[in-house]
Parts: C-alpha cells; sequence; structure tokens
C-alpha cells in the first residue's frame, strides 16, 4: 500500500523534521523551566517570522508524514483499501495540515 | 495483542515499538494544535490547560509524549540509517540505544519540568 | 511394521496440525526420543509407523532443495537441519504446523502457487541480453554490484521468510522478502537486461516500500541471507530510479524508446 512516490515523500518529510523536532524538545525544555503560560509561549513566537517558518514547516511536514504511516496501519490492521484508503490519507493530511496551521497562526500571528 | 513465535526477537520488538509510538503521536497532535489556537481567541481557556501542567499526573503524561517522541525520532533515524547507508548488523545495538536516547531525552525534560517548573 | 515405544524409552510428545483448507485441528502423537534426531525425522516417524494419512513435504534431506519447511513450535524452520534437542521448549514437547501466509492443501502441505507468482511479478525472473551466438558473458566478480548480487543469491525457495514475515500477513499483495531479494540480486547482475523494468515492478502497491525492516526474513532464513539488506537496496534504488523520471522524464521516455528500438533490431537480427 506504500509505493515508491508515498515511501520518497515519508523519508523526505522525516528528514526536514529531524531538526525541527530536535528544535522544538529543545525549546521544551528550556521553556518549561519557568511553568507554561500563555504570556510566556506568545511572547516568545508573536510575531517572529522565524518560528512562524518553523512551525509552519514542521505543521505541514508532519502531516504528509502522519498520513502516510497511518495510511500503512489503516491498510495493515483495519483493512482498508483503495478509494477508502486514499480518501481517508487524504482527510488526514488536510486535517492534520489545516489544524496545524491554524495553530501556528494563533501563536505567531 | 499477543506477541508469538517468530515476532520473540528484538527488532520485532523495535518495529511494534516505532509504530505504536508513531500512532500515539498522531493520534495526540490535533488535540496539541486545538489547545494552541485558542491563544488567538481565548486566551484565558490556554492558561487553564496551561495550568494543569502544575498536576504530577500531568507532568508525568507529558514527560510520556517527549518520550514518544525522542524515541519516535531515533528510532526513526536508526530505519533510514538502514535503509540509506552500507548495511550494519549492529541493528539491535542501535535500537536499543535509541530507547536509551529517547529515555535520557525525555528524563531531561522531565527533571527540568519538576526541578525548576 | 509398527515399530512400538519400548517400555524404557524416553518419548516425546508431539503435536501437528492436521486437517485441510482453513478448517483443522492439533493431534497429539508420543514419539520416541532417537539421537541426532531432527524434525524431519519425527514426521516421517509419525507417517511410517503411527499414522499413513499423514501429508507432508521433503526431498533432499540435506537442506538443499526447500521443500520441508514447516513452522515449529510457532517458528518457520527447514525440518531437516533442525535439531529436535536445539528447540524443544521447556515442557518438552513439540509443536508443528505448515507454514504462515500460505493456503493448506493438507495437514503439513501448503500451495506455494501464491510464493513463486509473485517472483514472477516482481520480474525476479532472467531476462537475457545475449544470443546463443553471442557466447558467455564475461563477469568481473570484483565489482560491488557483483558482490551485492552474490550475497542475496544463495535461496532455496523454502518460503521460511515469507512465513516469518508479519507484512506479508497483513497485506497479501506484498511481494514477499524472496521475491524481492531475487530481484535485487538481478538488479545487480550485469547479465540482466531489464533492470528498469525490474525497479518498476517493485514499486507498485505491493513494492519492497512496504517493508517494516522487522528482520524476521532475516532472522530465520536458514542460509543466513539477509532480505532485508536487499530491500532496503531496493528502496534506494527505486527511489533514485523514480526521482529521475520525476525531473527528467523526457531523457528516460527517450532513452527507453532507444532501448526498445535496440531491442526490436536484436530480435530480428
Amino acid at each position: 500500500m506504500i509505493t515508491a512516490r508515498l515511501y520518497i515523500l515519508q523519508r523526505l518529510t522525516a528528514l526536514i523534521m529531524a531538526p525541527l523536532v530536535i528544535g522544538h524538545i529543545g525549546v521544551m525544555i528550556y521553556a518549561v523551566q519557568n511553568g507554561l503560560s500563555a504570556a510566556e509561549i506568545l511572547g516568545r513566537t508573536q510575531g517572529s517570522i522565524f518560528w512562524a517558518l518553523f512551525y509552519g514547516a514542521f505543521a505541514l511536514a508532519v502531516a504528509i508524514h502522519a498520513a502516510i504511516g497511518l495510511r500503512a496501519i489503516l491498510h495493515e490492521w483495519a483493512g482498508l483499501n483503495g478509494m477508502v484508503l486514499t480518501i481517508a490519507c487524504w482527510g488526514i493530511a488536510i486535517g492534520l495540515a489545516g489544524l496545524g496551521l491554524q495553530a501556528v497562526y494563533s501563536v505567531t500571528g | 495483542m499477543k506477541v508469538t513465535g517468530h515476532q520473540r526477537h528484538g527488532l520485532w520488538l523495535a518495529y511494534i515499538a516505532h509504530r505504536l509510538s508513531g500512532l500515539a503521536l498522531a493520534l495526540f497532535l490535533p488535540l496539541h494544535f486545538w489547545v494552541l489556537s485558542l491563544a488567538l481567541n481565548d486566551r484565558a481557556a490556554l492558561d487553564g490547560f496551561l495550568s494543569w501542567t502544575d498536576f504530577w499526573y500531568i507532568k508525568v503524561a507529558e514527560f510520556g509524549l517527549v518520550f514518544l517522541l525522542s524515541f519516535h525520532f531515533f528510532g526513526g533515524l536508526r530505519l533510514m540509517a538502514l535503509e540509506w547507508l552500507p548495511w550494519s548488523a549492529r541493528q539491535k545495538t542501535y535500537a536499543a540505544t535509541a530507547l536509551a536516547a529517547g529515555f535520557a531525552v525525555s528524563t531531561s525534560f522531565f527533571l527540568s519540568a519538576t526541578i525548576y517548573g | 511394521m509398527t515399530q512400538p515405544l519400548q517400555p524404557d524409552q524416553q518419548s516425546l510428545k508431539v503435536r501437528i496440525w492436521r486437517g485441510a483448507g482453513d478448517e483443522g485441528r492439533y493431534e497429539t502423537f508420543d514419539v520416541p526420543v532417537l539421537e541426532s534426531q531432527t524434525i524431519l525425522d519425527v514426521v516421517s516417524y509419525i507417517q511410517q509407523y503411527m499414522d499413513a494419512s499423514l501429508t507432508y513435504r521433503f526431498a533432499c534431506r540435506v537442506g538443499m532443495c526447500g521443500s520441508c519447511a514447516m513452522m515449529v513450535n510457532g517458528v518457520p524452520r527447514w525440518t531437516c537441519r533442525t535439531h529436535v534437542k536445539k528447540i524443544t521448549d521447556k515442557a518438552g514437547s513439540l509443536t508443528i504446523a505448515p507454514l504462515r501466509n500460505l493456503p493448506v492443501i493438507k495437514d503439513l502441505v501448503v500451495d506455494m502457487d501464491v510464493f513463486f507468482d509473485k517472483w514472477v511479478r516482481a520480474e525476479a525472473v532472467h531476462h537475457p541480453t545475449r544470443s546463443i551466438e553471442q557466447g558467455v558473458q564475461l563477469v568481473d566478480e570484483e565489482t560491488a554490484e557483483r558482490q551485492a548480487a552474490n550475497a542475496a543469491i544463495e535461496c532455496i525457495n523454502c518460503a521460511v521468510c515469507y512465513a516469518a514475515c508479519d507484512v506479508v500477513a497483513s497485506n497479501p499483495e506484498y511481494l514477499g522478502p524472496a521475491a524481492l531479494n531475487r530481484a535485487w540480486s538481478l538488479v545487480n547482475d550485469v547479465r540482466d537486461g531489464a533492470r528498469d523494468e525490474i525497479l518498476e515492478a517493485v514499486s507498485g502497491t505491493g513494492g519492497c516500500h512496504n517493508c517494516h525492516s522487522q528482520q524476521s526474513c532475516q532472522k530465520y532464513c536458514p542460509n543466513e541471507l539477509n532480505p532485508t539488506a536487499s530491500i532496503a537496496g531496493l528502496k534506494r534504488e527505486t527511489a533514485k530510479f523514480a526521482l529521475q523520471n520525476f525531473l527528467t522524464p523526457v531523457k528516460n521516455d527517450k532513452a527507453k524508446k532507444d532501448k526498445a528500438e535496440k531491442n526490436m533490431k536484436r530480435e530480428r537480427v
């Protein structure tokens, strides 16, 4: 159920996310030290083009990566096939990308 | 789910751990995104959610999430190295290292959250 | 002709799958323990002395023909080279079943058609490049490609890897470790003339990209081959091939056309 094209997308998004995950975990370890609050998070991210691009790329990459991973699981463990499987995966990708970009816009816009 | 016969070996367990951690992260993402998007219209609600992190069991859950992310990250690096670098016979060692590294990273987060947070 | 258990002889409790198609159950036999006894010896003993209707498959008995593989205590093994002493569980019992992931014909015999059909579907068949007049092609044993081909070549088609693979179990289209291992060996063989066709054949919905690197195929391969490494090689080459086609489709189409014309000319000659 995973073709060459989906494989390339899966590994490419993984490569893109590798440095982003390191950055994300680093920020979490640092930011959690003084307790989390909306003001603290927004103080760091609001109006920042860097964080908008960082988390924008992260959200898009994870949407594609997760949709392809779930595609394999939905086929192998839930028996989904053909059109149903394709629609489910596009739904997951678009849904995650939409929610993710909305979240990025909310904290950086 | 029952691990039977042919599945009882380290690298099969590495596979199932990678799959289940990925699945859990994918299920957590919508909640994560939704809570963050509260920042736009309902900052009080966001602060409400963030204050939950004072509870010890939420801190443990956060530790679990950071573990899933870092373990999935290191495990994924192992798989890409397996596929794209010259073959290495030490896959079991690498899989165990991914587990240890995931644990080390998430423990750092947990200590950071409990000592300073 | 029965050879009954002697009173002081040690015996082994053996559960054997009996049935046809999806229907069946385990039957238990008490088999005498002998020196240097293999799983195939146990099955043969039951068939010869206890129940002549037991159906199983074997030929060479020395680990060359690949026809006697079965599930032994839940693990796929070549039964002719597997010693009873080495694998009986703590309770001293033995459970023998037909190979996993293949339809059962009767008792311990499975239908291997799907397994071999997938070799053909993976283009894991030789595509000759020379006619008889052109003579034998010299092969340079030192090249990296030849080494890769050699590493994958000693497959005896026993389907142990196919039975061990969980991707095969959950994705019936998946070509499986043996066929993909053979395809990788041919991709690296200078005598094979259909590299592009093979790469295309292993790039579809049942192709090499479905492999999750569980490495059960490598773990249980009786000839110590490494299909996971072969499949990883196919993943690399198919990805490069797909990217090339994506980036320079015109050039590739032209190359394909040139090649087809060349082939036609050769056939006319």
